[in-house]
């Protein structure tokens, strides 16, 4: 017996029926719903007479247009308010829960499944949303659909799908002091680039990965996407159990151990083969800052920005010149010369209360540049709260953040966070694309504890030798 | 869904690797509640220059490119979000399909979702019809999913892979939940079987 890889499992055990040549109708466990991605879902439904199979696997959330001020105001964007009371009608026509804009327990819809416990190992999950890989931090086989397929899970709890390939990616080693997860998946990225995934699931192996809390697994898990792989996992263990146990959703009692009991068979088998793996070294991995327009194109911070004249290969060299013109470089320029205007702390990617206590604590006693404008986003209503009882707002204010309601926010600017054209931002969301985060923008993919560095001295420095 | 079988369509050239969903379709068009319409917002920052006025630059600007039916381009077409705008605004720009040596996943399912065929030729292949494109005016190419065969006016014929299944859906422009829901009885086989072996998931989520 060849053994089954974690990927395999899943797969197996959601198998409604296959066809000779692989098409598979895979079941699908659960799936998340926001505002953006689901009106002409929902609308195609009411056209062909259909209904949702299965109300009770399903949770809605408002996230991508919400503002993150004064919540009690209406939403000055008339079109922003249309799409959020859109999703209201449609879960209140078809009975599905949601957590509304003015519920605690609204926030990024990825930040809401793992903290409501609606995400769970060896499930299926799916959003309308590429984030959703998120999930897999669990051991969870979670991608991101089109709205078409969000449509077909509503209608039927299936997807129609070919089994991926697997590819496994190991870090073995110990983190520098201060690295983190951001690091870890920018480096990846960095190395395997946008499209090396194209095809495959990731497995994150390795004593670095198995080191990581799940909110680290969480943010590794999350940019698999960034790196072309629809869905990336974490096998469960003590850590995820731990996680989940108690959470609103999360399987009480009995149940619990039932689950418990299957969650631990979760792995993939000594004798299992990946289709390809790729390695890393913990050591080897310093401070990420990414200097061009997809997440592929990032380096050390104690490196320097890219010479287009040193690459061979036209391609490269053509997408290199192209992106330090929009992104306002020249070439040699060291990473910690390169000034910034804003810092955004945000984003399904590093909005957990690990992250703003790790911001916060560095944070502290310090204030933010005077060319700088800086703001914190709590990933949900609940992180928000929690980082409130913990007093990390008043650290936050106190150094001259903004704190703000909960939200995606200027991760893509979809509210009123925007950047102007030409402003250039430390974030720690997922995509630099070119005018993600407002048209002109200059954003600089970063961890957390870069950001907040970058803050108060006003451009990049190396966190490993920062006071 | 519109039912794709052979199209003979002007080509237009769109050379730039890694075109990712934001650069097709930015996200102040994503707040509408619709699928149609979005042709406005279809590469809406490359469209224009700094001051707003159109960038005669741009192909889709250009006289000799206005009706085409086919998109060349390069790798990793359709990285990033997994929007469905983007293959909304392509469609109602009037693109029917799109040729690259490679496409994100995502985007290269949405594209069967709505009667777009995504063909993946060869680099090479892509690069030798980009020049000839850019050379000729009014370049048009045939493309025969039944064949799985795309012809250039001189008669060169390039073979492109397609998943069966997903052909035949194509098509046949067949609605995919239409055909799920034929297995009704399976799905709730599967379902009686699974909440056996897993009741935790069959809670609910209220
Ligand atoms: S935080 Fe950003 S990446 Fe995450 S779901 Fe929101 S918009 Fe998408």
């Amino acid at each position: 017996m060849a053994g089954s890889t974690l990927l395999d499992k899943i797969w197996e055990s959601h198998v409604v029926r296959s066809e000779p040549d692989g098409t598979t109708l895979l079941y699908i466990d659960r799936q998340l719903v926001h505002e953006v991605t689901s009106p002409q879902a929902f609308e195609g439904l009411k056209l062909a007479g259909r209904r949702p199979r299965r109300t009770a696997a399903t949770l809605a959330v408002p996230d991508h247009n919400v503002p993150t001020t004064d919540r009690k105001l209406p939403i000055a964007d008339p079109i922003s308010a249309k799409q959020i009371q859109t999703l209201e009608d449609n879960c209140r026509d078809f009975g599905i829960t949601l957590y509304g804009m003015n519920d605690v327990r609204q926030g990024v819809v990825h930040v809401i499944g793992p903290e409501q416990g609606f995400t769970l190992p060896g499930t299926t999950i799916v959003c309308g949303d590429s984030h959703t890989s998120t999930h897999g931090a669990f051991g969870a086989l979670a991608f991101g659909i089109g709205t078409s397929e969000v449509e077909h899970v509503l209608a039927t709890q299936c997807l129609i799908q070919k089994r991926p390939k697997t590819m496994e990616i190991r870090v073995d080693g110990v983190l520098s002091d201060r690295c983190s997860a951001k690091d870890i998946i920018l480096a990846i990225i960095g190395k395997i680039g946008t499209a090396g995934g194209t095809g495959y699931v990731i497995e994150y192996t390795g004593s670095a990965i198995r080191a990581l809390s799940m909110e680290g697994r969480m943010t590794l898990c999350n940019m698999s996407i960034e790196g072309g792989a629809r869905a990336g996992m974490v096998a469960p263990d003590e850590k995820t159990i731990a996680y989940i146990k108690g959470r609103p959703l999360s399987p009480k009692g009995d149940l619990f151990e039932q689950a418990v009991n299957a969650w631990h068979k979760l792995k993939t088998d000594a004798e299992a083969r990946y289709d390809v793996t790729v390695t890393l070294r913990a050591e080897d991995i310093a401070p990420q800052v990414s200097w061009g327009t997809n997440p592929g194109m990032v380096v050390g911070v104690d490196q320097t920005v890219p010479d287009p004249k040193t690459i061979s290969d036209q391609n490269t060299k053509h997408a290199t010149e192209r992106a330090l013109e929009y992104m306002g470089l020249t070439p040699n320029m060291p990473i910690t010369g390169i000034m910034i205007d804003k810092v955004f702390i945000g984003s399904c990617t590093n909005s957990r209360i690990e992250d703003l206590r790790l911001a916060a604590s560095l944070a502290k006693g310090k204030r933010v540049a005077k060319t700088v404008h800086a703001m914190v986003v709590p990933g949900s209503g609940l992180v928000k709260q929690q980082a409130e009882a913990e007093g990390l707002d008043r650290v936050f204010r106190e150094a001259g953040f903004e704190w703000r309601e909960a939200g995606c926010s200027m991760c893509l600017a979809m509210n009123a966070d925007v950047l102007q054209p030409g402003e250039r931002c430390a974030s720690t969301s997922n995509r630099n694309f070119e005018g993600r985060q407002g048209a002109g923008g200059r954003t600089h993919l970063v961890s957390p504890a870069m950001a907040v560095a970058a803050a108060i001295e006003g451009h990049f420095v190396d966190i490993r030798n920062w006071p | 869904m519109q039912a794709f079988t052979t199209l003979t369509g002007l080509v237009a050239p769109l050379d730039r690797v890694n075109v990712d969903t934001d650069q097709i379709i930015p996200k102040q068009f994503l707040k509408t509640i619709k699928r149609t319409g979005l042709r406005e917002g279809l590469f809406f920052d490359w469209r224009r220059k700094k001051d707003g006025s159109p960038d005669p630059n741009f192909f889709l600007n250009q006289a000799r490119y206005q009706g085409a039916t086919i998109l060349l381009t390069r790798d990793n077409f359709g990285s990033g979000s997994s929007r469905e705008h983007a293959p909304w605004a392509l469609l109602d720009q009037g693109f029917r399909c799109v040729i690259a040596p490679s496409f994100a996943d995502i985007f290269y399912n949405n594209c069967f979702q709505n009667g777009i065929l995504p063909v993946v030729l060869q680099a090479d292949e892509v690069l030798s019809i980009m020049k000839d494109v850019t050379g000729t005016e009014g370049y048009r190419l045939t493309v025969d999913l039944g064949d799985q065969r795309v012809t250039t006016p001189d008669g060169a014929a390039y073979r492109f892979e397609v998943d069966p299944f997903r052909k035949d859906c194509l098509y046949r422009g067949l609605d995919s939940i239409g055909l799920t829901l034929q297995h009704e009885a399976a799905i709730t086989a599967y379902e009686r079987r699974r909440k056996q072996d897993a009741p935790w998931l069959f809670t609910d989520v209220r």
